[in-house]
């Protein structure tokens, strides 16, 4: 029973929402739109797993002096205080949790905006520097292949920048936006999302009829 | 007699529901042909009787102070059922005048629940428009509908349509190629497993990213250092984490056989949930419950560049001898990919994001691409039923290309009936 139930909600979570698809009929439907419901209700207890987990983790690391505790400090300081002004902000302590009626901010407010946006900025604009040097190792000749990528990279960059546009007079866009991108680019882009398709399918297919059974943690196979 | 495995059970179930489906939806689509045709049919005999000539446009009803002609009345409106649609809706249909767009005429849509009742406003439509969908009505109960034509201020009705009933529908029709291909394909995939079940070998490429799992688990053991496994950011009901976590299992195994030292740290709360499990049930597969502790899989954040930011820093500072990343990533796969390449990690990637995969195949070692992901878990425990799938998969991906090249062709010399055998909706 402990392997047949979870491999019989499985097959009912999987095959309900392909009837839905084929099926339009309102009972049907509704069934299909309460599981997506049930789903958020469960990962909403999941994240309260998780953030008890997180408490434990670091606490932890703390207490034993773990490497890098400082930093578990830290987390657990951001967690306690942002916790604490979203929740009393729940219950209309502080002015609520966003902005308050006469444009100024709430503690909570306050802190997402000049703490965790740029903090996540931050993070995200680290990208620009890693695209430099993962494209300085991409684009090296050290073969044909790599010499034909370099060749095409370099067009498609000059072609979408106006000093490309006006050294070329027009046929780098051209080259770039009429036979690069929609062509071999395209074409391989495509070749990969079909491939991809039909391994989701055959994998969604494994794992409704039960044959798939490692993501249960219940051994591979039949 | 052997007893009889779930799976087994689910998979007869799944041949005679496909053959059910098929057969079902072979008579559902030559009986909404006939009824399709037939109420067409009905509908144009009615039009003919209710429609009224252009002479005979209300006159009486432009206004006094618009000095504005009138404008040409809509013909032969119909109002019938919205097709393949849940209930309550209905679609009304116009023809519209010849010189419409020129004139910048502009429809309203009225309705009423008599014919000869109050017909009241319920949408708009613009010059180029011949249809209207009228949502949120109740089935069963028959509407009639107008369109009047509006020039400005000057306006003319057209006559009433017969009365229409929504009703709900139980098979989306336009969708029937989606049913075909389903079957196709699912026949090839259970074909494949049949034969895989009757000890017919089966011939299944070299991925050189899952044979080099063993050799990046090797090399953490003998770094004594920590291996991590990043499972993607999304949940696990995105299939790439599913795939993610069938490998992760097998990475567990091997980790509990050498005593390595593995870590899993989650964004999502399910998939963190989900990893446990599957780390903790590899621990006890591999004979070494005792080597499992709970920390190995710990749960980080929601937020994706806190996320980023905790294991990157994770990675600086431990400096791990090898990093999966495997699953569904986004705009964090390069920070997490070109920080393990500075720390000198063996990187192994896999995803099915085709924006994603030139940074990892620019900043790993071995990436798995698109389809490969999905075929990890057969690939790496050599299940026979497991890899009879994926040489169904390839059956139909045969398939296909032969359907992809005769579009090409037929399209080319200006038959369209492939493109349009595979449109999707």
């Amino acid at each position: 029973m402990k392997r047949q139930l979870p491999l019989l909600l499985t097959f009912l979570a999987g095959t309900i929402p392909i009837f839905a698809f084929f099926v339009p009929e309102r009972h049907v439907t509704l069934v299909s739109t309460t599981l997506d419901s049930w789903l958020i209700i469960v990962a909403g207890f999941a994240l309260l797993l998780g953030v008890v987990n997180v408490v434990q983790m670091n606490a932890n690391k703390i207490a034993r002096r773990g490497s890098g505790w400082p930093y578990a400090v830290v987390l657990l300081a951001g967690l306690g205080i942002m916790g604490f002004f979203g929740f009393s902000g729940a219950f209309n302590m502080f002015g609520g949790i966003a902005t308050r009626s006469d444009g100024t901010s709430t503690p909570f407010d306050w802190l997402y905006k000049f703490g965790f946006l740029p903090l996540q900025g931050t993070m995200f604009s680290l990208l620009a520097f890693f695209i430099a040097s993962a494209s300085y190792r991409a684009f090296r000749a050290r073969n044909v292949e790599a010499t034909i990528l370099l060749v095409a990279a370099l067009i498609v960059m000059l072609g979408r920048i106006p000093f490309g546009e006006m050294m070329s007079r027009g046929f780098l866009p051209w080259l770039t936006e009429q036979i690069i991108m929609p062509g071999p680019n395209m074409a391989a882009q495509r070749g990969i999302m079909i491939g991809a398709a039909l391994g989701a399918a055959s994998m969604a297919l494994r794992i409704i009829l039960g044959i798939e059974r490692s993501y249960l943690g219940i051994g591979k196979g039949e | 007699m052997g007893q009889l495995q779930p799976g087994n059970f689910l998979l007869r179930a799944f041949y005679a529901g496909t053959t059910c489906l098929l057969i079902l939806g072979c008579i559902l689509a030559s009986l909404l042909s006939l009824s399709s045709f037939a109420q067409a049919e009905v509908q144009a005999q009615s039009q003919a009787q209710v429609v009224r000539p252009q002479s005979q446009a209300q006159p009486s009803m432009q206004p006094a102070a618009a000095p504005m002609a009138a404008p040409p009345t809509v013909e032969k409106p119909a109002a019938s059922d919205t097709p393949s649609d849940e209930g309550g809706s209905i679609t009304v249909k116009w023809m519209e005048p010849a010189n419409a767009k020129e004139l910048g005429l502009k429809y309203q849509i009225l309705r009423s629940d008599s014919p000869d009742g109050e017909y009241l406003p319920i949408g708009e439509a613009g010059a180029g428009e011949q249809e209207y969908v009228d949502t949120g009505l109740t089935d069963g109960q028959p509407y009639y509908y107008k369109v009047r034509s509006t020039l400005g201020t000057a306006f003319a009705d057209s006559g009433p349509t017969v009365a229409a009933v929504a009703k709900g529908n139980w098979f989306r029709f336009y969708r029937l190629n989606a049913l075909v291909l389903l079957a196709v394909f699912s026949s090839a995939v259970l074909y494949y497993i049949s034969r895989a079940r009757k000890a017919k070998p089966i011939y299944i490429r070299k991925i050189a990213g899952l044979d080099a799992v063993d050799e990046a688990v090797g090399r953490a053991t003998e770094m004594g250092k920590k291996m991590l496994y990043i499972p993607g950011i999304m949940s696990v009901d995105e299939l790439q984490t599913i795939a993610s976590l069938a490998i992760l299992g097998h990475v567990a195994k091997l980790s509990a056989t050498y005593n390595a030292d593995l870590e899993v740290p989650n964004k999502d709360p399910l998939t963190f949930a989900a990893a446990r499990e599957t780390v903790k049930e590899a621990y006890l597969e591999a004979g070494r419950p005792d080597l499992f502790r709970e920390e190995m899989v710990n749960y980080v954040t929601y937020d994706q560049f806190a996320y980023t930011a905790s294991v990157s820093g994770k990675m600086v500072r431990e400096r791990p001898a090898t990093n999966f990343l495997i699953g569904s990533f986004y705009a964090e796969s390069l920070l997490l990919a070109e920080t393990g390449q500075a720390t000198g990690a063996i990187q192994i990637s896999g995803t099915a994001e085709v924006a994603q995969l030139p940074f990892f195949v620019v900043a790993c070692d071995y990436t798995l691409i698109g389809e490969e992901l999905y075929a990890a878990s057969a690939y790496l425990s050599r299940e026979p039923v497991l890899l009879g799938s994926i040489k169904g998969q390839d059956i139909t991906k045969f398939l296909l290309m032969v359907a992809l090249g005769l579009g090409v062709v037929f399209t080319t010399i200006g038959f369209e009936f492939i493109s349009v055998a595979f449109k999707m909706q």
